[in-house]
């Protein structure tokens, strides 16, 4: 398999090594291995079609959202597939790729939830209409680090839950649970997990209330 | 100023991609008026993230392929008077594209075309109507686009949704001055076909 540390050859020669985990956050706090600085690499494939950042970024999430696919119901082989379609999007879109707005993990989970609406094929999801500063200026590194930050802490939250909750969040966004079951799920963490997506609540309504002045 | 909003367990389905289409219409029209929910809605989407960041099952297949292969762009549908993007597209236009039939009393409905696990309508009142008792089987989601409607538990504007369960009996009448245009879906199982004698049907098929 291929992982983020594998060298990915393209016929183009192009691969150079990739010097990742190295960015360096506001704070001056040096990344680790683990929170690997993807926003920065994904920026490198938007604004530079760079391959090689490309490469790694597959090496890391392709086999991520073939699991996510297989744990949805699909085959091996189908989520083989539409792993590659998903990184394919990536690839192709990576123009409306917004590090302010979503890290790379919530930007791609959202790719892949729709590959996976489009395979079962009974119910379309409509998307929200796109607020005017979406997609418009470059967000700044604050921004960028945020929600970064935010999907670490999350991704941490999550991996701290005692199994029976974590099992509960999973089987929620790998389809397994309908609205209503969630609603009466007493034994969903959301309390949890609230308090983490409070920093995206309040991160999204310091950039409404400053693009509405 | 929206008071009432979509509620977590809704926010997670629809940002998991499990909710019936008529919900997610509902909940996409409702984040496209409501900052709010579209904030929580993103920190739902960051958790599927993590959720995405938990395991992997390893590729047989390189990066190679991505870098050619034709991904189909999808147009957003412009906002159309007082129909956001998303009830637009299933519109095909503005309110003046809505293809009603009449209920009676100056009520009208339009039923948009979803898949069959929950059932999406718009609904006309004129103001000071009040739309029939009726229960619910199911759950029922109305979300308020023109007026406002009020019920037993408080009253509705523009952008306002209800979440409706099955203890809910209501009277919902717009209030007077504006006629009152709702989205509403329900997941209950339609009771009556199409081609049954009217007398038959209820009022609504809701």
């Amino acid at each position: 398999m291929l992982d983020s540390t594998d060298q990915v050859s393209f016929a183009s020669g192009r691969f150079h090594a990739v010097p990742y985990a190295v960015a360096q956050n506001e704070a001056g706090v040096r990344l680790g291995n683990e929170d690997q600085d993807w926003s920065s690499l994904m920026v490198r494939v938007r604004d530079q079609r760079d391959r090689a950042a490309f490469g790694t970024l597959f090496g890391h999430f392709a086999p991520r959202v073939k699991h996510f696919l297989m744990k949805g119901g699909a085959s091996a082989s189908v989520a083989e597939d539409c792993a590659q379609d998903v990184l394919a999007t990536v690839w192709a879109k990576a123009v409306q790729f917004d590090p302010g707005r979503a890290s790379v993990a919530t930007w791609i989970f959202t790719i892949a939830r729709n590959r996976r609406i489009d395979l079962v094929r009974r119910d379309r999801r409509p998307e929200p209409e796109t607020l005017d500063w979406m997609g418009g200026d470059e967000p700044d590194q604050a921004e960028v680090y945020m929600a970064a930050e935010e999907s670490r802490v999350l991704t941490r939250a999550l991996a701290e839950l005692p199994d029976k909750q974590r099992l509960l969040i999973q089987r929620a966004y790998y389809g397994d649970l309908t609205h209503i079951e969630i609603a009466a799920e007493t034994g969903l963490p959301l309390g949890t997990i609230k308090s983490r997506i409070r920093l995206a609540l309040d991160r999204l309504r310091a950039k409404l209330s400053e693009t509405q002045q | 100023m929206i008071k009432h909003h979509l509620t977590d367990a809704l926010l997670m389905s629809y940002a998991a991609g499990t909710l019936p289409e008529a919900f997610s219409l509902v909940a996409a029209t409702h984040v496209s008026f409501c900052d709010d929910c579209r904030a929580r809605l993103a920190g739902y989407e960051a958790l599927g993230g993590s959720v995405l960041e938990e395991d992997e099952v390893a590729m047989l297949s390189g990066p190679e392929a991505c870098l050619t292969r034709a991904v189909a762009p999808v147009p957003p549908m412009p906002r159309s008077g007082i129909l956001p993007g998303p009830l637009a597209g299933y519109v095909g236009g503005g309110l003046e594209a809505v293809k009603w039939r009449p209920l009676g009393m100056g009520v009208r409905q339009a039923i948009l075309p979803t898949s069959l696990r929950a059932s999406a309508r718009l609904l006309y009142i004129p103001a000071g109507v009040a739309v029939p008792d009726h229960g619910h089987r199911g759950v029922e989601l109305t979300l308020v686009l023109q007026g406002a409607f009020r019920d037993a538990t408080d009253r509705f504007g523009p952008g306002d949704v209800e979440v409706a369960g099955e203890d809910l009996q209501h009277v919902p009448t717009a209030e007077p001055g504006q006629d009152c245009v709702c989205l509403a879906a329900t997941d209950a199982p339609l009771r009556f076909k199409e081609f049954l004698p009217r007398l038959f049907q209820p009022l609504f098929r809701i």
